[in-house]
């Protein structure tokens, strides 16, 4: 297995505040890995320095081999960096097929290899509903939908991008125990369809579940990374998340 | 409808409405539909880039006036210069500024985009009342030929037609706009740039677009002005008339298509132009100012949103 992501010594500051310090993380090419940590640890921002919505003051981002530094976030979604936002953010105004349609017109069309034109867009927004159950509401708009229906959104919009990794920010949050199990075989599907996964997540179950190596950020640092159920018996790990 | 069936349909249709004018043979009827059409092309370039793309400009007459001012340059310097390349400087010229507006502010969000904007329009007006050349605030007198050329006729005619045209041009762009990549990425921007980024919306440079062809559009609206009204001062180059009902008719009509500043500015266009014959002519703003109120509370998605509740 090559590596896909790789972030050496990343550090990124908020003036005095050091949100990021020295983070180095591989991801394997079609791995499903955990990121967890305390809120306010630096999840959300090595995410968005990942994914160019900040750019990091120090330390690399490479995937696929190439340096994303100075790139924007469309860009490197171009290059095959999907993610979903924490709350979700879907287009209010367009339809369910058509927030679908965005990725699609100016990612996958965006890449050399073949553009899809009108039917073949269709066909492919109703796929993509088909497979996160949201089919018969492809001509609804968003605030016709719950909950977990938008987070769904969420993730086929992220899917849409034909991405090679995905980054789910947490994506259950404040969902059922049965609408995490279903979002939990919704990422493992689309795992074995060889998309590479990094979950953030706070929900233990979900992520012992899903990954098969978890990392953990503590203030900004990165103090454990290996099997799961190593790490969360890490002296350290527990020491962050239950005290002395 | 395809592109090819609508440009030629809107043709027939501005023809219809040439040919009516010609057969009522009253001029005011073509000094009245001048305003009509050019408030058509006016409330449609402010869409492309306030109702497509959610970014408020206030700064609509720095970009009418700029078209209107190339052409008293022009007319001093070529007068002999047909009046449609008049319009493309014009145009050229407006699409630069905006274009170069949109690289200074499109880093701002929201109202303070809109003020900077507003403060564009200052701007603007400053340098071109201090600008002796063009008449700096004493203004310029553009004389218009007597008969129109190619028509025969009256001038006014020629001037109508010539909006016509313009307005055919400018639909024509909009509704594609809306219907191709360009228009659903303009809709992602409006809604969420920062989802809009991530699905793979090159942001910044469809904001440029959008700036320039929404500037371009409006200084080509303000080009044929010089001839219409004779004599060109700031004061009414630069008039809140233009803005207030550049903002209000899209609004009046629905801003989500292209079909809502036609609707607005006829709607609205037609009433000032009725109110301004039989009470007054200072009550145009008026009218705006209200329906904009009434509908903002009542309608939000305008005209056209009250007939598309399919949803």
């Amino acid at each position: 297995m090559s590596v896909l992501l790789q972030v050496t010594d990343l550090g990124k500051r908020f003036g005095g505040f050091v949100a990021l310090e020295a983070i180095h993380l591989d991801v394997m090419q079609g791995e499903r890995l955990g990121l967890i940590g305390p809120n306010g640890s630096g999840k959300s921002t090595l995410v968005n320095c990942i994914c160019g919505t900040l750019q990091n003051e120090t330390g690399t981002v490479r995937f696929g081999g190439a340096v994303l530094d100075g790139l924007t976030a469309h860009q490197r979604t171009r290059r095959g960096l999907a993610r979903s936002f924490q709350l979700p953010r879907p287009f209010a105004s367009l339809s369910l097929a058509e927030n679908l349609r965005i990725p699609i017109l100016y990612t996958v069309n965006a890449r050399a290899d073949g553009a899809l034109t009108g039917p073949a867009i269709d066909a492919r927004c109703r796929d993509l509903l088909g497979q996160v159950g949201l089919a018969e509401k492809s001509d609804r708009l968003p605030r016709d939908l719950t909950q977990i229906e938008m987070r769904k959104l969420e993730l086929a919009r992220a899917m849409a991008a034909q991405p090679k990794l995905l980054i789910a920010d947490e994506a259950m949050a404040g969902l059922s125990h049965t609408e995490v199990d279903e979002i939990i075989a919704l990422l493992i599907r689309l795992n074995a369809q060889g998309v590479t996964v990094i979950m953030i997540e706070h929900i233990m179950r979900a992520v012992m579940e899903f990954s098969q190596r978890l990392a953990v950020l503590v203030a900004g640092r990165k103090i454990a990374d290996g099997d799961p159920k190593d790490v969360v018996r890490d002296p350290e790990v527990v020491r962050a998340y239950l005290g002395e | 409808m395809r592109i090819v069936p609508f440009t030629l349909s809107l043709l027939l249709a501005a023809a219809a409405v040439f040919a009516f004018g010609r057969w009522l043979g009253n001029s005011y009827a073509f000094f009245a539909g001048y305003v009509v059409v050019q408030y058509i092309v006016l409330g449609t370039a402010w869409n492309i880039l306030g109702g497509y793309t959610g970014y408020v400009n206030f700064g609509i007459t720095a970009f009418f006036a700029i078209g209107a001012y190339s052409t008293v340059v022009l007319h001093k310097l070529i007068p002999a210069l047909p009046l449609p390349a008049m319009i493309v400087v014009g145009g050229v010229m407006a699409g630069i500024v905006g274009l170069g507006t949109g690289y200074l502010t499109l880093r701002l969000r929201g109202v303070f985009f809109s003020i900077a904007t507003l403060a564009l329009a200052v701007v603007v007006q400053t340098l071109i009342t201090n600008w002796d050349f063009v008449g700096g605030a004493r203004g310029a007198y553009v004389l218009r030929p007597r008969i129109a050329p190619l028509i025969g006729g009256e001038y006014m005619q020629y001037l109508f037609l010539i909006m016509l045209g313009l307005c055919v041009i400018v639909l024509v762009t909009a509704r594609t706009i809306q219907r191709s990549a360009l228009g659903f990425g303009f809709a992602a921007i409006r809604d969420d740039e920062a989802a809009a980024e991530a699905s793979g919306v090159p942001t910044l440079r469809l904001k440029l677009i959008a700036t320039t062809l929404s500037g371009a559009f409006m200084g080509m609206a303000g080009a044929p002005l010089p001839y219409y009204v004779t004599y060109l001062d700031p004061a009414s180059g630069f008039s809140l008339n233009y803005a207030v009902n550049a903002i209000a008719m899209p609004l009046i009509g629905g801003t989500g298509s292209w079909l809502g500043p036609v609707v607005g500015a006829v709607v609205v266009g037609g009433l000032q132009e009725y109110l301004r014959v039989t009470i007054s002519s200072a009550v145009n703003v008026l009218v705006a100012g209200v329906l904009m109120v009434v509908f903002v509370i009542v309608a939000p998605q305008g005209i056209v949103g009250l007939f598309q509740r399919k949803r």
